[in-house]
């Protein structure tokens, strides 16, 4: 009777453990990237990586082979316990990271000026403006052209650059879509520039990525990519659909909110967004003292 | 009268707390019964709660750190525990506002008082005996700088039954952390333990400095020192250097709170982004703060062990003082993902990797002290072989975030999660358990059980690997920090293996909790009789263990590097020595009375308890200025008492 | 050879070791307190380095509210830094006296240093209350935030000078010019001292950097 047992566990547990090593090898997340900046900086990794594993292997396993050989049960190894000092060793150990770092120092520089988060992306399409607003606990996409916002969902078009300017009517919150790369602070009366572009139709999960309290768990939006029919047809939908958000809208938005559905407003005010950043619009929980501020020393993204 | 405080204070509603916190109640009535009853009380008072040797104090702030851990441990067992079950569209059985406090003690407790108690700790007790003197250069600021640290740490635990933690994550960033984000008492909670404990250890660091700058054996020229005071000097210039930088951004965030400024708020012209350039340039020095000691332990333990001096001295020096500078240079690289520009980005990116080259090299200079030697299995040595293999890693996934656009796509993943506790339990923590083992028998006088030791290193190294290898994963996943619930089901199985993993380094704790209970069982089996149980190199192994109050009745000579080694390699056998009158310090009160007065003060000032915190104060610097008014700070031990002290040490001693 | 006590200095060390070189054994007790008490006094200056480096930041987000060029009196602060500088200079002279072991002269330059600690305060004090009382107070703006807390801070600084040197005092005509209360003394002294290099910093870039 318990022999079975055993081995059915034991099966289960062999299931399980392949199951895990299947999940581990098909690549998701930021090793899945579905856009040129995400494909960019999974590269960066892997190159860094590959780089610092270049000496890291060895060195683990010359620490676990020194260790072993010259334990002191060891009749074979070799002893001179007087060294303490040897000049080419001594040369040997500045130059190797040295050199590494010399070499993750090119990468670093390069890839920092390629992949900076407010370069626009080269591409035919005209890219698409999106503003992003963070609230407690939902996104606020706003499509200053088209005319209309959504909430926790954001529809763009495949294969068109998408430029975000960022800001924040509450607390600090982190943009982050992984499968398309790079992502940015939204903070209050700052505003940040992010250009991002999804290669192929599909849905993206993002989510914030800097913990803004209670409902920050549920703080997730949807990327759907879209063929550029689709998108033309989702704006028009969504112009005949939704309330307007208007000054009474916004500040009823703006109230914390956990687990928010995606909803889409037919109207937006506009300069909602300018607003937003300048503390000016209503219902911000910041109240805004005063006049339009910047500031000069980290002026973020500016 | 009473401020904010009330019966709606103590979460009554919430038993989860409110149970193991009568359990801690009693369990410390119960201690203090047994404690009073048995008469230990004067005894404790005297000679532990006033004493003002270094050596005692070290032991506090060990005893300290290790019982925080313990606090600082169930915190992540619990999380890890939430997270594990709360998939899907489960809650799990944590709150968001409970989860939230509970991520925050952690790290602020694992940070402020675990590591840095350790740390400090191990200093305390092996920096003068190192140094071949007999205190540290300010005893008694000694013992308050541990007092105010325990205030600190009594503090964040009174918060868990009399209101509540703040849910701001341990770096309280604003606007969370301003009053129109966390108006309860939380944040204020663990600014004013933070305030209070840090400047402890400001305290502390100006005391080390001063010591190794100013006491040291005749002879130990600063290219004798032992490798681990090189370590905790570096670390205490980094402690003075850096934490009032702390200080005064937490005071900002305080005047914000109390007084209706606005260095940080969203309105009237704040800036959050100040606090966080200020709490990073304080906090990535504090990483080497807590590194760089534990670096000085790898050294002497890998020395020691392998039974050669350590490889290249000047070069660990000079990598040592690098850190310690370079350290300055990087804090931004906690906040690529601020927006700043790519010239920016690149500059820190490449100086924190810039840092990476002195730790290269002291990783291979550990190699070198292990090649050609005869390497003996103690705990503390498996701890460093775990260390080096352990930390390469978490230092290599470092590099990798400090590259700009690597961290665009890792910033605030449970892979960063993965990463610092890589290089802080793999690196500090492992390096304060080499250290507790290693020094332990000078200590006490007898040496730790070695089975359970390594019991105890086996299920830590693997529970660690266990516990943080799937959240590498899960950060490559997408998967960010501080989520109280998880929407992607197929992350679970990952959850389970680093919750599976938590559980391995609970075993690993109660083989330690289980080595030292069989260890004073079995102490008259492994007494200590030569002071020298390791074979070792530095002078704290010169005298006897435990050392006697004034550490060495005669101070050491010191020609060489490893002075003690040498001492033994000549075989100098020394000489009847003359003894003359010592000068001890006096036990002082004012530490625990200043620190009782500050705990008062940190506790009405978050309740707002206006009356209490200015009697708390004038009680502090009455306590002070009746403190500064004495002269007769220290007792005489004549030669005589010496001799007659010497002879009893020596008759129980054998011939190295 | 022994060594005894901290506070000796051993004989028999070689000269090349002990000279530079650290090696010459523990410091005598005056030179660890001086030197602690200055290892604590750079870390005072960090922590006004992070309140001078907020003032930087904070200093034009007025947010619609008053800033330092209608609020400042360049006349005051003159006064004020004269009467610092001056303190200093007694102080400098009342620990030279101190040391000669004249307490007589000692006391009156104690007193010369207290009165002008005094004034400093006293304008320093009216020149707040006259901000708040235009409603330019300490929550108005970042701006008088991070003024009122850099320069509050260094006041904060100068009055716990003032008790100090009271206490100092006290101690003086309680017990005499002994080697404990010369020790006590000197901390003072390095203590006010760093005081005006402070006020140096918080006069040129608070005051003279943003007045009229």
């Amino acid at each position: 009777m318990r022999l079975p047992l055993a081995r059915s566990r034991l099966y289960r547990l062999v299931l399980v453990g392949a199951a895990l090593f299947v999940a581990a090898c098909r690549p998701v997340g930021v090793l899945d990237p579905q856009g040129p900046i995400a494909a960019a900086e999974r590269l960066v990794l892997i190159n860094s990586l590959a780089i610092m594993l270049v000496v890291v292997v060895p060195v683990i396993i010359t620490t676990l082979a020194f260790a072993w050989w010259y334990r002191a049960s060891n009749p074979r190894a070799v002893r001179s316990l007087d060294v303490a000092y040897e000049g080419r060793i001594e040369f040997v150990t500045w130059s190797i990271p040295a050199l590494i770092v010399i070499l993750l120092g090119g990468v670093t520089w390069i890839g920092s000026h390629q992949l900076d988060p407010k370069a626009p992306i080269a591409a035919d399409a005209k890219p698409l403006r999106v503003d992003v607003v963070a609230l407690d606990w939902k996104w606020l996409f706003i499509y200053p052209d088209q005319g209309i916002a959504a909430v926790n969902q954001l529809v763009v078009p495949a294969g068109t650059p998408v430029q975000f300017r960022l800001t924040s009517a509450t607390v600090m919150n982190s943009f982050f879509v992984p499968q398309l790369g790079s992502q940015i602070y939204t903070m209050a009366g700052m505003e940040t520039h992010l250009n991002l572009l999804a290669d192929k139709p599909g849905e993206y999960p993002g989510i914030s990525a800097n913990y803004s309290g209670d409902g920050f768990a549920d703080m997730r939006f949807t990327v759907n990519a879209v063929l550029p029919g689709d998108f033309d047809k989702w704006i028009a939908q969504a112009h005949g659909a939704g309330s307007s958000l208007d000054a009474a809208g916004y500040a009823a938005l703006a109230k914390p909110s956990k687990a928010v559905p995606p909803a889409t407003f037919g109207s937006v005010e506009g300069n909602l967004f300018e607003r937003i950043v300048n503390e000016t619009a209503a219902g911000s929980d910041n109240g805004a003292a005063g006049a339009a501020w910047c500031p000069p020393a980290l002026q973020a993204g500016g | 009268m009473l401020g904010r405080l009330s019966w709606a204070a103590i979460p009554f509603d919430e038993p989860l707390p409110l149970i193991s916190m009568a359990v801690v109640m009693l369990a410390i009535l119960g201690v203090l019964t047994i404690v009073t009853v048995k008469g230990w009380l004067p005894y404790l008072w005297r000679e532990w709660i006033t004493s003002v040797d270094h050596k005692r104090i070290g032991v506090m702030y060990m005893l300290l750190g290790l019982v925080m851990l313990l606090r600082g441990f169930s915190d992540a067992i619990m999380m890890r525990t939430q997270q594990a079950i709360a998939v899907g569209g489960a809650q799990g059985y944590l709150p968001p506002d409970h989860y939230d406090q509970i991520f925050s003690a952690h790290g602020t407790i694992m940070i402020f008082f675990v590591a840095m108690p350790l740390v400090i700790g191990l200093m305390n007790f092996v920096v003068p005996l190192q140094l071949g003197v007999r205190d540290v250069a300010f005893p008694v600021l000694n013992s308050v700088s541990f007092w105010l640290t325990a205030s600190g740490a009594l503090l964040i635990n009174a918060s868990l039954v009399i209101g509540n933690f703040a849910r701001t994550g341990w770096m309280g960033y604003p606007p969370l952390s301003e009053l129109a984000f966390s108006p309860d008492v939380g944040v204020d909670y663990y600014l004013w333990s933070l305030q209070i404990s840090g400047i402890g250890t400001l305290l502390s660091g100006v005391n080390f400095v001063t010591t190794i700058l100013k006491l040291r054996a005749p002879g130990m020229t600063y290219f004798r020192m032992p490798v681990f005071c090189w370590t905790a000097l570096a670390s205490s210039l980094l402690i003075v250097a850096a934490f009032p930088i702390l200080t005064a951004t937490l005071m900002m965030l305080l005047l914000d709170r109390y007084l209706g400024m606005h260095f940080f708020t969203n309105d009237a012209g704040g800036n959050q982004m100040m606090y966080v350039n200020l709490f990073w340039a304080w906090g990535h020095p504090e990483v080497y703060i807590l590194i760089l000691p534990a670096f000085g332990v790898f050294s002497e333990v890998v020395a020691t062990f392998s039974g050669k001096a350590l490889f290249s001295y000047r070069s660990m020096v000079l990598a040592t003082l690098g850190i310690c500078v370079l350290s300055f240079t990087v804090w931004l690289h906690h906040f690529f993902t601020m927006g700043a520009g790519a010239d920016v980005n690149a500059f820190f990116g490449i100086m924190s990797s810039i840092i990476a080259v002195p730790t290269g090299v002291k990783v291979f200079n550990w190699l070198f002290t292990m090649f050609r030697g005869r390497i003996v299995y103690r705990t503390p040595m498996l701890f460093a072989i775990g260390f080096l293999v352990t930390f390469v890693i978490g230092g290599m996934t470092g590099v990798l975030l400090a590259v700009p656009p690597v961290d665009f796509v890792l910033h605030n993943s449970a892979f960063l999660v993965a990463h610092f506790h890589n290089v802080i339990i793999g690196g500090v923590v492992f390096g304060a358990f080499a250290g507790y083992n290693y020094w332990f028998p000078k200590v006490f006088g007898f040496t730790l059980d070695e089975r359970w030791g390594k019991a105890g290193f086996w299920c830590w190294l693997v529970g660690f690997y266990l516990a943080f290898m799937p959240l590498y994963v899960l950060g490559l996943h997408g998967m960010t920090r501080r989520l109280q619930h998880i929407s992607d089901p197929s992350w679970q199985p990952w959850l389970l293996v680093a919750e599976a993993g938590a559980i391995v380094i609970m075993c690993g704790i109660f083989c330690q909790v289980a080595q030292l209970y069989v260890s004073i069982r079995t102490r008259e089996l492994r007494r200590d009789l030569t002071g020298d149980p390791w074979n070792g190199r530095t002078l704290e192994w010169a005298t006897t263990s435990p050392p006697p109050a004034y550490n060495f009745a005669v101070l050491p000579q010191v020609e060489t590097i490893d002075a003690f080694w040498e001492m033994k390699r000549r075989g100098l056998t020394p000489a009847q020595p003359i003894y003359e009158t010592l000068e001890m310090p006096r036990g002082s009160p004012i530490g625990v009375v200043t620190a009782f007065f500050a705990s008062v003060t940190g506790f009405a000032l978050i309740w707002h308890i206006w009356w209490m915190a200015i009697l708390g104060l004038l009680g502090a610097a009455v306590a002070l200025l009746v403190f500064g008014w004495s002269d007769d700070r220290e007792r005489e031990l004549t030669a005589a008492e010496v001799a007659q002290l010497e002879r009893a040490r020596r008759g129980l001693r054998q011939p190295a | 050879m022994t060594v005894t006590t901290i506070d000796t200095a051993p004989a028999a060390i070689p000269t090349g070791v002990a000279r530079g070189r650290g090696g010459g054994g523990p410091a005598p007790t005056r030179i660890v307190v001086a030197y602690g008490f200055w290892i604590f006094i750079l870390s005072d200056i960090v922590m006004f380095s992070a309140l001078f480096a907020a003032y930087a930041v904070l200093s034009g987000n007025t947010a619609g509210g008053p800033s330092g060029r209608e609020l400042f009196n360049l006349r005051n602060v003159f006064i004020e830094t004269l009467c610092l500088l001056f303190s200093s200079y007694t102080c400098g002279l009342g620990m030279l006296s101190a040391e000669r072991r004249q307490a007589g002269h000692f006391l009156i330059f104690a007193a010369l240093t207290f009165g002008l600690g005094a004034a400093f305060l006293l304008i320093e004090i009216s020149e707040f209350a006259g901000m708040v009382s235009r409603g330019a107070g300490p929550s108005r703006s970042a701006f008088l935030s991070s003024f009122f807390s850099l320069v509050g801070t260094h006041g904060a600084h100068v009055t716990a000078g003032l008790v100090w040197l009271v206490y100092m005092v006290g101690q003086v005509l309680a017990k005499g010019l002994r080697a404990a209360v010369l020790r006590r003394l000197a901390c003072f002294s390095l203590f006010w001292h760093a005081l005006d290099i402070v006020w140096i910093g918080v006069m040129t870039l608070v005051y003279l950097m943003g007045a009229p």
